[in-house]
């Protein structure tokens, strides 16, 4: 029904534009019709900065601890108040998104890395290097994610580069499944059997002709699993095996908050709606990411 | 079907044997010497030796996990270090308490997300399908310790109408357990109703789409009946299967969840093992989590198989 009728109202002017657009053009067209996927880009953006320009923007210093100012309410002076050590809470979220965002990034940084590779070999090659590599993926996959990255980290010894290796790792299994599943999908396509048929070497058309075409779903992947490595950062260090005291993060952060949740309920507020705007971001982002990136949508 | 299920549980086998080598190969990540790291600072050299002899950790790696499969293939998860119990006998005092928890909170998300997921569908595109699915995406992206905290400094702090922590078995005072236990299933379920309010909506628009409600429709029934009686009841059999693997979900909340509101549960245990080193604690916890979720995939598949009669052939 829809697909019979929709193509027929993108008529005139319209159709040529999307003739001469490029994919990345398109994306971008496609990705701005979603005004929700757009704030929350924004947003992203916005944390982004924030995370970088730290000592910039903090009005103190987020390790400075004062006596006179223990456990104060927001105020003009303190927008976020203060904790019970007298550190500023606002320059502690500030400087709490740089250990966020980096465990997002280091560990979709590994997770890309083994994950990718694996995965393409596993359904370029196929065979018994798939059979093996599928179990692995398997067997890594029944192992929940939270549960693997504690136990990593309790292993690895507790602070935040260890949590950010645990969190790559257990994120590593998401991506060879998707990298094998999308290869096995676009291996099958007239250009790659073209690619194979002009005598191309095997690594050639898995880089040259595969990988490309198996971006846009991983795209999304990346998104989405910042996500989830942004709260198992923050969960780690809530549970003291993430970034130690004294440099702040948003989960431990809430682990001190707890103790003076009916006097300083602040201590609280703030850090934890950093972790959900951030988190929420990367989930609507990812959102409009796949469908601004399915080629079914227009 | 017996096919089917048969290759499934000989697919099973390769897992399984991976999934104990990763378990196992985890105190090989403890950085220098395993026996002493797992007998601390203080302990003389004869007790790392004693230690380096129980653990086999004297032996060749092959010979190592022989000895430690072994046991966990009889019921031996090794002995905590700490309390100087068997791990299996731990397991099996606080897992209970758990189940209770993360039965509370898969009701609770059924309860929400299932009638979420059958109204976003048949209001498509309005509001109230818009609204369904902002709050869907909030509950996955509220981080539960965060939930659990404000959920806390609401209903015990300021209204004090519920417990901020502890825990009430159901077999000395139901409502107390309920009590005690209402605010972590409400935090752990808030997440998954959000996961199966959108496979709901999409399973949901599928079935009105099909030919059969087209011929309910056809008929003349009340929307009502079509919705409820025809697609909600085809519609529903793949999200409780896919209900069932969100269980690794649940297990993985509840070691934060435990740890806020103070239950002695089973994600209690591993943070408290993480902390006193109690390595084979960790391990067997582990071990247990992951054998619980190859079984819920497990039965989730046998559900699909089951309910989907085409596979049944």
């Amino acid at each position: 029904m829809s697909a019979a009728t929709e193509p027929a109202t993108v008529s005139g002017a319209g159709s040529h534009d999307h003739l001469v657009d490029s994919p990345r053009r398109r994306v971008w067209r496609r990705l701005k019709a979603r005004p929700a996927a757009l704030v929350a880009l924004c947003v992203v953006v916005v944390i982004v900065l924030a995370a970088l320009l730290a000592p910039l923007l903090a009005p103190y210093d987020p390790t400075q601890q004062s006596w006179t100012a223990v456990r104060q309410a927001p105020s003009w002076q303190h927008w976020f108040g203060t904790d019970e050590v007298g550190r500023d809470v606002f320059s502690r979220v500030l400087y709490g998104a740089r250990a966020s965002l980096a465990a997002g990034v280091v560990s979709i940084v590994i997770a890309v890395i083994f994950g990718v590779p694996l995965g393409l070999l596993a359904g370029y090659v196929g065979g018994w290097v798939d059979a093996a590599l599928s179990r692995l993926t398997d067997a890594m996959l029944a192992i929940p994610f939270l549960i693997l990255a504690i136990a990593l980290a309790a292993f690895l010894g507790p602070n935040l580069t260890n949590a950010m290796i645990a969190i790559g790792i257990s994120a590593t299994p998401i991506f060879i499944r998707l990298t094998r599943g999308q290869v096995l999908t676009v291996k099958a396509e007239d250009y790659v059997e073209a690619a194979r048929a002009v005598g191309n070497p095997g690594w050639r058309i898995a880089l040259r002709h595969i990988l490309p075409n198996v971006l846009p779903p991983l795209l999304v992947q990346v998104t989405l699993t910042i996500a989830a490595a942004v709260i198992a950062e923050a969960s780690l260090s809530f549970l003291g095996l993430g970034q130690q005291p004294p440099m702040p993060s948003w989960g431990s952060m809430l682990n001190s908050a707890q103790r003076f949740l009916s006097n300083a309920p602040w201590m609280a507020i703030y850090p934890g709606m950093a972790i959900f705007l951030t988190v929420l971001s990367f989930n609507v982002l990812g959102d409009g990411l796949r469908d601004a990136l399915d080629p079914r949508a227009k | 079907m017996f096919t089917l299920i048969g290759r499934r549980l000989v697919q099973l086998v390769p897992t399984l044997f991976l999934v104990s080598v990763l378990i196992f190969s985890l105190q090989h990540l403890l950085p220098g010497d395993p026996a002493l790291v797992m007998a601390g600072e203080e302990a003389t050299p004869e007790v790392v030796e004693q230690i380096r002899k129980r653990y086999n950790l004297d032996k060749p790696l092959p010979v190592q996990y022989v000895h430690w499969i072994g046991g966990v293939l009889q019921g031996d998860l090794g002995e905590s270090m700490r309390l100087r119990l068997p791990v299996g006998q731990l397991i099996l005092q606080k897992l209970p308490v758990t189940l209770q928890l993360a039965f509370m909170a898969m009701a609770i998300a059924l309860l929400i997300g299932i009638p979420a997921g059958v109204i976003s569908a048949v209001k498509r595109g309005t509001a109230t399908d818009h609204a369904v699915n902002v709050f869907a995406l909030a509950g996955i992206s509220t981080p539960n310790f965060w939930l659990g905290i404000m959920l806390i400094l609401l209903f015990a702090v300021k209204l004090g109408w519920l417990p901020a922590s502890g825990y009430v078995s159901p077999f000395v005072d139901v409502q107390r357990s309920l009590a005690t236990t209402i605010l972590p299933a409400i935090v752990l379920g808030t997440a998954i109703a959000g996961v199966i309010m959108r496979h709901m909506r999409s399973a949901m628009l599928q079935a009105l789409d099909s030919d059969y409600v087209r011929t309910a429709r056809a008929k003349g029934l009340h929307e009502r009946t079509v919705v409820w009686k025809h697609a909600v009841r085809n519609a529903i059999t793949p999200v409780i299967t896919l209900g069932a693997l969100e269980f690794g979900t649940l297990l993985s909340g509840a070691v934060l969840t435990e740890q806020i509101f103070s239950i002695p549960g089973f994600g209690k245990l591993i943070v408290d093992a993480v902390f006193n080193r109690d390595y084979a604690v960790v391990q067997g916890v582990v071990l247990i989590t992951a054998a619980t979720y190859i079984l819920m995939n497990l039965l989730a598949d046998l559900g699909y198989i089951l309910a989907n009669p085409r596979l049944r052939t």
